[in-house]
């Protein structure tokens, strides 16, 4: 991204009723601002779909398609088709769906059609656990997080969606923050002109889900890229690099205690959480 | 005039499509339906067909990849059976409260559990409330036929609602009979390009497939239903048309054999109407006055069609390749229904046969027939439901 | 209610006849003295409700919810969360 000065003023999506202070707003609005009017957003019921999409009030300048929750991605796979048959090739088809939607129950879909090559771009925005059903736990709650349904704390490893995206051979596979819109809109523009299936997940706090002020959305981004607890990276057509290095890597309790979702945590399981991140970026240091 | 040839219900199937010429065809292979989707990518393949066919990885993205492409505005074309079906059954509503015009061909074959491959209608009759119009086809002319006839219902205006066309598994799907092709000309005159009513246009955006509050919900349903009724109109219009041009008719929403003057009638729908015609035939020669009244449409359901031709019969029976557990046969129970304003009803039997793929031989026909008779000269003595050759 | 609902569920966009304004409990109010238009505050609304308009920016407070992400993020502190009365 150039500056923000040459964003376009435009807003592609605005009058929604996310909640204040969401982040997954700002990465939908950030995102139409360079995929630009020629774009068919498709999305699963999530925050996004329930809050654009309900009779009367519909958020969109741009055509969207709502989908049932497994079928994002081969609603996708459908409409990249069609368009192509109706000479409209040249338009961008865009799914955008929650973790849940991604990770989960999408994932069917979703990896048939990165499998297939078709030129889409699929951006998850990431708020890690099913916030539009009350912070239910998804496959990419991260070890630690109180939800509805782990209210003594996920047990377990966020799911490497980055990962299994680029298992499948794709162009292009990112992750990317609210919190740094230079690195993120690049990516997105790197999707755009990937020739074949392109993924970005964008993390995007969640004031009401996650337990900190409506305020804090682009604090709590910058901290946890900043603690190394959300890397920001990407795979280039298969090549792995970290796009933004913090210089100095806070300890991670600085991002944990300013969100009410894991205020439960003891030290040792703080500190394990530190070994882990330590873990990983010590293998980023040698790449 | 196009060829004739010798050919299963599939394959047949397969022909329709190569002539019908869909933009977009979306489909996961299953038994017994497999060999239309082999067929039609042997015709892409060859370049006889210009479609794109995405192979999607399971039959509920079948369904969501048609859909897709029927908001680009194109015309598209899936096939399934059973597990599929009921795999992507979450799509069958969305498309037809969506509006969007298609035609799938269900492949009939039982459902698990047991494990089967063998046919029976448990699977599209269990999808009977989504929405979808469903035909049911007797021979591989009529599956050809049909197919055609089923896009014009499916994308007219004041229809705009997906169709099923249902042909029985391995019966129909794999036997080979003389199917009578129409040329590519024929086809487009009767079918022509399709003009989506409600596609994605960039430069007028809309949402497809809103949230629709309590205050407008029951409208859009109000709505579907005003399809249905324009189709139980447009059904026979069709057929008829097509019959005109074409020279064959198979029946609108149903079609009676010898029931004007018939004592005694077994309803059917679906392949076996065939033999219990056959056997209706060698029963009047032994001077039961028998008829054979094959529903065509069982979705629109004709009601009224129904109402007015089978109580002129002493008695009647219904076989059922289906069964609702805790309550009858399906179709029994919807013609029963049908009956309810007239005054005078028959009696009614119900014969179930047919499940999983197990034949039903011309004897037990003949059987069923007797039965029928029977619950008309013995009022009470034939039980309701007939569960046919259980040992 | 059927003479205004096309017969498909379908809906022109945007439609934002419903506004969110009435969401707030604290408005931003911006003054343009400190700002130094660095944009920042417009480039992280969530909901876009701050506008580029001239050389300055204004509050769409029809749709401005009040979340303060504007606020925490200006470097100048030229903007104040108010409480509405």
């Amino acid at each position: 991204m150039a500056s923000i000065k040459d964003l376009t003023n435009d807003e592609l999506m605005y009058g929604s009723f996310m909640c204040a202070g969401c982040g997954g707003t700002l990465a939908i609005r950030l995102a139409l601002k360079v995929l630009g009017k020629k774009t068919v957003l498709v999305t699963p019921p999530c925050c996004l779909m329930g809050v654009t999409t309900f009779y009367p009030q519909m958020a969109f300048d741009v055509p969207c398609v709502n989908a049932v929750m497994p079928g994002t991605a081969a609603i996708i796979s459908g409409l990249t088709a069609g368009l192509r048959r109706k000479g409209q090739g040249d338009a961008l088809v865009v799914g955008v769906a929650g973790d849940g939607g991604t990770v989960d129950i999408g994932l069917q879909a979703l990896s048939g059609a990165m499998e297939r090559g078709e030129k889409f771009i699929f951006l998850c925005y990431d708020n890690e656990a099913y916030m539009n059903t009350g912070n239910q736990r998804s496959g990419a709650t991260p070890i630690g997080a109180h939800s509805s349904t782990t209210p003594d704390g996920e047990k377990r490893m966020k799911k490497d969606m980055l990962q299994i995206a680029n298992a499948h051979n794709i162009p292009y596979a990112a992750t990317a923050c609210i919190s740094y819109p230079n690195d993120y809109l690049d990516k997105v523009a790197k999707a755009m002109a990937a020739p074949g299936p392109a993924y970005l997940q964008v993390f995007s706090p969640c004031p009401v889900g996650w337990g900190h002020n409506t305020d804090e959305t682009i604090e709590i981004g910058r901290l946890a890229v900043q603690t190394g607890a959300w890397v920001l990276a990407e795979y280039d057509h298969g090549e792995f690099r970290v796009t933004h290095t913090p210089f100095k890597r806070k300890p991670v309790t600085e991002y944990l205690e300013r969100q009410g979702r894991f205020s439960h945590m003891t030290p040792e399981e703080t500190a394990a959480i530190q070994t882990e991140i330590d873990r990983l970026w010590d293998k980023y240091d040698k790449l | 005039m196009g060829d004739r040839k010798f050919l299963s219900g599939n394959h047949a199937v397969a022909f329709a499509v190569k002539l019908i010429q869909p933009e977009v065809i979306a489909a996961y292979p299953i038994t017994p339906q497999s060999s239309i989707v082999e067929r039609i990518s042997q015709f892409i393949a060859h370049r006889e067909l210009d479609s794109e066919f995405i192979r999607v990885e399971s039959e509920h993205s079948a369904l969501s990849a048609c859909f897709g492409a029927a908001c680009a505005g194109c015309r598209v074309f899936t096939a399934t059976s059973s597990q599929g079906l009921a795999y992507m059954s979450e799509m069958l509503p969305y498309v037809s409260g969506n509006r969007s015009p298609m035609v799938m061909v269900v492949v009939n074959r039982a459902m698990a559990a047991p494990w089967t491959i063998w046919g029976d209608q448990q699977d599209s009759i269990s999808q009977r409330d989504t929405g979808w119009i469903q035909l049911y086809v007797e021979n591989a002319q009529e599956a050809f036929d049909t197919c055609v006839q089923a896009y014009r219902l499916s994308e007219d205006p004041e229809v705009l609602t997906p169709v099923m066309v249902c042909l029985d598994g391995f019966v129909l799907s794999h036997t080979e009979e003389l199917v009578e092709l129409l040329s590519a000309s024929e086809v487009h005159s009767f079918l022509p390009a399709y003009q989506a009513l409600y596609a994605i246009d960039f430069d007028n955006p809309t949402t497809f497939c809103i949230g629709a509050t309590p205050e407008v919900f029951a409208e859009y349903k109000h709505y579907q239903q005003q399809g249905m009724k324009a189709a139980e109109r447009k059904i026979p219009q069709i057929a008829q048309e097509f019959a005109e041009r074409f020279g064959r008719f198979h029946g609108d929403l149903l079609q009676p054999y010898d029931c004007q003057d018939a004592d005694f009638i077994l309803v059917t729908m679906g392949s076996f109407t065939g033999t219990a015609r056959m056997v209706a035939q060698q029963l009047r020669a032994q001077g039961m006055k028998a008829g054979v009244l094959k529903i065509r449409s069982f979705r629109p359901f004709p009601l009224t069609a129904v109402a007015e031709l089978l109580p002129q019969a002493k008695a009647f029976g219904v076989l059922d390749r289906d069964f609702s557990f805790g309550m009858e046969g399906a179709l029994y129970t919807e013609i029963k229904a049908a009956l309810y304003p007239v005054a005078n009803r028959p009696p009614a039997v119900n014969f179930i046969a047919g499940l999983g793929g197990r034949d039903i031989r011309p004897e037990e026909f003949a059987t069923m027939f007797a039965q029928i008779e029977k619950s008309y000269r013995e009022p009470g003595s034939v039980p309701t439901i007939n569960f046919m050759g259980v040992r | 209610m059927t003479e205004m609902l096309p017969p498909v569920p379908h809906f022109k966009s945007p439609n934002r006849s419903i506004t969110t304004g009435s969401w707030r409990t604290f408005r931003p109010v911006l003054d343009m003295e400190k700002c130094n238009m660095c944009l920042l505050c417009w480039l992280f609304c969530p909901d876009g409700t701050i506008k580029r308009v001239g050389d300055g920016l204004t509050v769409d407070y029809d749709f401005c919810k009040g979340c303060g992400v504007c606020a925490k993020e200006c470097r100048r502190k030229a903007i104040t969360m108010v409480e509405e009365v």
